[in-house]
């Protein structure tokens, strides 16, 4: 692929043999144009990033100075301690770790069922079904913030977790995926289950689940991202600081500590953290679900 | 769409052993091809076929359904209405669609968000597929590179936000601080109602490019080598193979991420927020944070409704131009 635009390539002469096309550049730089490119993007996305980590372990001292440091001038716990004594981030923090656990239970199982269920069952209905799931992509969540908000106060989940999970339970995204994926499955070893007496639930559980691990990961690691990361439903149906999500925590703590850096930096540290330490252990998975959800979603 | 599949009956009473080696009917199992079955008999089988379906899809349709169909058509009554969500609902008809042609509030929030749309899309698109093109090298410390520029990614806009108030900080943030080291003058930035707009299209770009580029360097992987090949025994340049062979193909995707990335632009909302609450001097109102502030701060149920459904009607309108534009051309994105 490195054919592909390269600056400094050597005009090829037409009719030349394909090898003369590969050989070794010869530019002004002792390596590659690209890196020219490369490095100070790389740089520009990885110092705000810095800067959070170091401001997060930042006296206060160093920060509101001026001019302000970017390395800190000792290690501090300052923002930590304000932020653990100062608000309920622990609580936040758990409350975001059960919104996201629920959401992504629950989307593996409702999801799989139903993305078997319209991929290999046949029933009346089905081909309503799906169009209906199908079209609800088109709907934006801002049209359906104010009647879910009067429906969650009617059916008494505001201010509770529940708000936050009901909206991640299932998604027609993860129906769609998962249909997706069961269709490209071989029947031959479902029908040969079921001949032998096995269940549909039977066959969903046995046979297809543990083929459709790459599927799961990619649809965990969407409703991961998406609940976790969720601001809006929280925002609109708790007002309760014991119910929020880390997200609405430091949206809210924010507001009242609007200087106080350092422990602003490190509540952004609890909320992110766990995210880009998985992202960094998992990163194939993460690329192959970006991807998806770019081409397929 | 989905080959039509030949489906056991459900409940394991009735397997037919012969069926898998016999070719698939017309499409039709289950119908008419067996008149010596009694009705009874095929009448339970539809309904355990039935129970079995609806029991598979049954509660995710319900969730996915009960929570995006039903309240979008209830939106729809309540922009009918003048409600703040306590005393009684009051029809007013299309008093509230007339009333967001009038109110130059809006009319400011729908330029804001234009301004923003158009900032944050052609930026998206041509750096991811920039970025793409780099990061497709074989060269050094190109994994680096990759996960660099991936991880805001998951960075949620809350995150985002607060940390970018505080890089773009005027008096204590990193932007201005390395202005002075350069001599550069010092910047309002998010305090600046010139500036503010462009600073949180900087951010979006930041946490969200990493997605245009995924995109894109998965395109770029999918391009057949041969093209390429061809192209250059050919005698093509490498600038000329770009131009000619490489960015024709990448426009499909194209198509799909230039809808992707104006309707989530459209929809900003989290990042203002977390940044400057549509300030200053509203400069930064987008017309979802107009819509959130009508329905809970201003409890104008029925306004924000009606305002809900025209931002629907809009990203609909765009989706649809988009796709019937990508058929004209050809690119056949869909």
């Amino acid at each position: 692929m490195a054919l592909l635009w390269t600056r400094d390539a050597p005009p090829p002469v037409p009719g030349a043999p394909r090898r003369a096309l590969r050989a070794p550049r010869r530019g002004l730089l002792p390596f590659s144009g690209w890196h020219l490119v490369l490095a100070p993007t790389a740089l520009l996305f990885l110092l705000p990033l810095a800067q959070m980590v170091l401001a997060s372990f930042m006296p206060d001292t160093d920060i509101n100075r001026f001019p302000p440091r970017f390395l800190p001038s000792r290690i501090s716990f300052e923002g930590y301690s304000g932020l653990f004594t100062g608000s309920p981030v622990l609580r936040w923090l758990m409350n975001t770790v059960i919104v996201a656990a629920a959401a992504v239970v629950s989307h593996l199982v409702l999801c799989s069922l139903a993305g078997y269920g319209f991929a290999r069952l046949k029933f009346p209905g089905r081909n309503v079904g799906f169009f209906a799931v199908l079209a609800t992509i088109m709907i934006p969540t801002q049209l359906l913030m104010i009647p879910t908000y009067v429906m969650f106060t009617r059916i008494g989940v505001v201010n509770t977790l529940g708000a936050a999970i009901l909206p991640w339970l299932a998604s027609a995204f993860g129906i769609f995926l998962m249909r997706q994926f069961f269709l490209s499955l071989p029947k031959d070893l479902e029908e040969a289950a079921r001949l032998d007496g096995c269940s549909q639930l039977g066959v969903l559980l046995r046979i297809v689940m543990p083929l459709a691990k790459p599927a799961l990961a990619t649809l965990a690691i969407f409703t991961l991202l998406g609940s976790w990361n969720d601001l809006i439903w929280p925002l609109i149906a708790i007002q309760d600081e014991r119910s929020y999500t880390i997200q609405l925590g430091l949206a809210t703590f924010q507001g009242q500590r609007r200087v106080q850096w350092s422990l602003l930096m490190a509540g952004n540290m609890v909320a992110t953290m766990p995210l880009i330490i998985f992202f960094v252990a998992a990163q194939k998975q993460f690329v192959a679900t970006m991807t998806f959800s770019g081409l397929k979603g | 769409m989905s080959p039509v599949t030949t489906v056991r009956p459900a409940g394991g009473a009735v397997t037919r052993p012969d069926r898998p080696d016999r070719p698939e009917r017309s499409g039709r199992p289950g119908g008419s091809d067996r008149p010596g079955r009694p009705v009874s008999y095929r009448l339970r089988r539809n309904l355990l076929a039935t129970a079995t379906g609806w029991g598979f899809i049954g509660p995710a349709v319900l969730v996915v359904l009960g929570l995006s169909i039903f309240p979008a058509v209830w939106a729809f009554f309540l922009s009918r209405q003048k409600w703040n969500g306590f005393t009684d609902p009051k029809d007013v008809g299309w008093a509230n669609y007339t009333r967001m042609s009038q109110d130059p509030d809006l009319a400011d929030a729908v330029v804001h968000t234009l301004v923003y749309t158009a900032l944050f899309v052609p930026a998206s698109i041509f750096l991811g597929i920039l970025l793409a093109v780099a990061l497709n090298q074989k060269i050094r410390f190109v994994g680096f590179y990759r996960t660099c520029i991936f991880v805001p990614f998951v960075a949620s806009a809350a995150a985002t936000g607060i940390l970018g108030n505080f890089v773009f900080n005027p008096q204590f943030g990193l932007v201005n601080n390395l202005f002075r080291v350069v001599h550069l003058p010092q910047q309002g930035f998010l305090e600046d109602p010139h500036q503010a707009l462009v600073v949180i299209a900087v951010m979006s770009l930041w946490q969200q490019l990493g997605f245009t580029v995924v995109v894109y360097l998965a395109a770029l992987q999918d391009i057949p080598k041969d093209l390429v090949e061809a192209a250059l025994t050919d005698g093509a340049n490498s600038r000329q193979v770009f131009r000619h062979v490489t960015l024709p193909q990448l426009a499909p995707v194209t198509v799909f991420t230039t809808i992707w990335q104006t309707i989530t632009a459209i929809q900003l909302f989290d990042l203002v927020f977390t940044t400057t609450k549509g300030g200053p001097l509203k400069s930064t109102e987008t017309v979802v944070y107009y819509l959130y502030n009508q329905a809970f701060h201003a409890l104008n149920f029925g306004y924000g409704s009606a305002v809900a459904y025209g931002l629907f009607a809009v990203t609909m309108l765009i989706t649809l131009a988009m796709v019937v534009y990508s058929r004209i051309t050809k690119f056949e994105a869909f």
